[in-house]
């Protein structure tokens, strides 16, 4: 059986959930088993819909001490019910708490793990899983050699397939060890979209000068609905805050539309952003080296073209 | 307190990235190595810190490598820490090395031990959490910000659009990211000390590997960039709408 462990914060479904179940069952449906998914606490979506994307089954263990994310807890419970519910594959989102969790659950489970997972398995012969490596400069083909295998899958690399479906739901009995951690405080930067999860996604780099300049940028990422990011220069200058930095040494992001805006594309950015499906860069140097990644390019004054750009976006919305 | 502080070795974020021997090995010819920049500059930094701010604390570095390993050991050992040690073994399997990092680890009876977030070669983000379940320790990952007063840690880690404040009892492993500290040059000092700090090089244990390589392969080039005029904004809103279908 595939088990895809799903992830709730807030009492909320993680967005990364619906794609790691479209993944954990077209697994499931390769192997010839059922694909179920568990879920630690209590959340307010209907878990019986998760059915739709191929789970026949949702086991919850809706217990007050694993409301919160605890990775030792964590571990320890889903371990516990990974082995009573029989599970030989796990899925998790490579995603800031499946990074946690995956490794340390693999290990109490005697499992080999591939984290960082961009497509299904081979299974004809073995357990081959592709996963990006080098920073997305290339991909490493790894055989699991233990008989359970635990997966955590690259965001925004599989795609959410829903079909028609619900899925029985089973409380879970697992004995839950006391917290390790004390959580004190959680902010969330309100109305923003979280670049991991963003399809959208506007940056911009050490070209637009100074942090002043910003609000075309934002007004360009609000009228896409997109997130935005920027060039480690830029919020090492505290132009921008540091969760906004995204390359080799901040965040890699695959979204589906990428736009840079006065980034020259070194190689250190690149790495952060190289998965993105589709990515347009605005430039007023012919010779950046980002246009040698881009799918499409404009050469040009930023100051120009953002707000023209948005409003070519807006024109395009108001039309259709 | 006792630190160990895991350093890996990676090769230059500008380095070729290249297969040979029909595309099993990855390419070191020509490479320049480099300490994993997540190690260095967020884990290794903080906890020199931690000892500029109590004098009493013990850091130990620890890498899993083979003799080759050794330069970039000493180039952390500039920067600080007390002793290193190398466990002379060269896996790729992460199981494998947060089992050695692990016996160490136990060995020497830290009460806390970082890691950075991730490497930037295999990118797999496995040891820090390995290492706790093997060590049954308590695990914040993805930390940016990390403070001690007596034996309870205060910890600031990313979640998805935000930040978690927690606190911790050590033992403890925190794996490490940007905000936790400054990247800082080691002085001519700090390489002459280094030269005379201890290295123990300690032969592995047995463990059996979960995982194996079997190739590796480069992504297929971009077709070439299209280009659209600055002055004609609209084409490239059909583009993205009709052609890339993204928006
Ligand atoms: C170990 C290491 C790790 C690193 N990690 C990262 C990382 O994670 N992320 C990262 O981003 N960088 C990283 N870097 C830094 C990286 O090498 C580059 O220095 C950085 O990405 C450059 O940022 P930038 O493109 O914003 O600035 P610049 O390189 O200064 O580029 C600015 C660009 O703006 C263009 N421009 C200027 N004015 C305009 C205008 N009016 N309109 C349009 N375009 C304009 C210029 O032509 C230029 O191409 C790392 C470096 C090292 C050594």
């Amino acid at each position: 059986m595939v088990l895809v462990y799903i992830d709730q914060a807030e009492k909320q479904i993680k967005k990364s959930a619906f794609e790691v179940l479209s993944y954990g069952a077209a697994l499931a449906k390769q192997l010839g088993c059922a694909a179920e998914a568990l879920v630690l606490g209590n959340v307010n979506d209907d878990l019986a819909a998760l059915g739709k994307y191929g789970v026949t089954k949702v086991r919850q263990i809706a217990n007050e001490g694993v409301q919160h994310f605890d990775a030792k807890v964590y571990t320890q419970v889903i371990a516990a019910a990974a082995q009573k519910a029989g599970a030989t594959v796990l899925i998790f989102a490579h995603s800031i708490n499946g990074k946690a969790i995956a490794p340390a659950v693999a290990v109490k489970l005697g499992a080999g793990i591939v984290t960082g997972a961009s497509a299904l398995p081979k299974t004809d012969a073995g357990f081959i899983v592709t996963k990006t490596v080098f920073s997305g400069k290339a991909f490493a083909s790894i055989q699991i050699e233990t008989p359970i295998k635990v997966i955590a899958l690259n965001q925004n690399s599989f795609g959410v397939f829903p079909q028609d479906g619900t899925a029985s739901i089973e409380a879970m009995d697992i004995d839950i060890p006391n917290p390790s951690i004390k959580i004190t405080s959680t902010e969330l930067v309100k109305g923003e979209i979280p670049l991991t999860e963003a399809s959208l996604v506007v940056s911009a780099g050490r070209g637009l000068k100074g942090p002043e300049n910003w609000g075309m940028i934002e007004t360009l990422a609000k009228t896409l609905g997109a997130a935005t990011a920027c060039s480690r220069p830029v919020s090492d200058s505290d132009w921008r805050p540091h969760h906004e930095h995204v390359g080799q040494t901040g965040l890699q992001i695959a979204p589906n539309l990428y736009i840079a805006v006065g980034i020259s594309g070194a190689i250190q950015h690149l790495a952060g952003v190289n998965r993105s499906k589709t990515i347009v860069v605005i430039n007023k140097d012919p010779e950046a080296p980002f246009f040698k990644a881009a799918d499409y390019g404009v050469i040009g004054d930023a100051f120009e073209i953002v707000p023209a750009l948005n409003e070519a976006i807006l024109k395009s919305k108001a039309g259709a | 307190m006792k630190v160990l502080v895991c350093i890996s070795k990676t090769p230059d974020t500008t380095a070729k990235i290249a297969f040979t021997e029909g595309n099993t090995k990855f390419d070191e010819n020509g490479v320049q190595w480099i300490i994993n920049p997540y190690d260095e500059w967020y884990s290794l930094v903080r906890a020199i810190e931690l000892k500029e701010q109590d004098p009493a604390t013990i850091i130990h570095l620890v890498t899993v490598g083979e003799a080759d390993s050794e330069p970039i050991i000493r180039k952390a050992l500039a920067l600080g820490g007390d002793e290193a040690i190398r466990v002379n073994l060269n896996s790729n399997d992460s199981f494998v090395i947060a089992s050695q990092i692990a016996t160490i680890a136990k060995e020497g009876a830290y009460d806390l031990i970082f890691t950075g977030k991730e490497t930037i070669d295999y990118n797999s983000s496995c040891i820090g959490s390995m290492l706790s379940a093997i060590l049954d320790m308590p695990f914040v990952s993805s930390a940016n910000h990390f403070e001690l007063a007596g034996n309870t840690a205060t910890i600031k880690r990313e979640i998805e659009g935000g930040e978690e404040t927690c606190e911790l009892n050590l033992p403890a492993v925190i794996s490490c990211q940007k905000g936790m500290a400054e990247q800082r040059i080691p002085n001519m000092r700090g390489i002459m000390a280094a030269r005379t700090k201890p290295l123990k090089i300690v032969e592995p244990t047995t463990v059996k590997a979960t995982t194996t390589i079997k190739s590796f392969e480069l992504p297929a080039a971009k077709t070439g960039v299209k280009l659209v005029e600055a002055n004609n904004m609209d084409e490239l809103v059909r583009l993205l709408k009709e052609e890339a279908k993204v928006i």
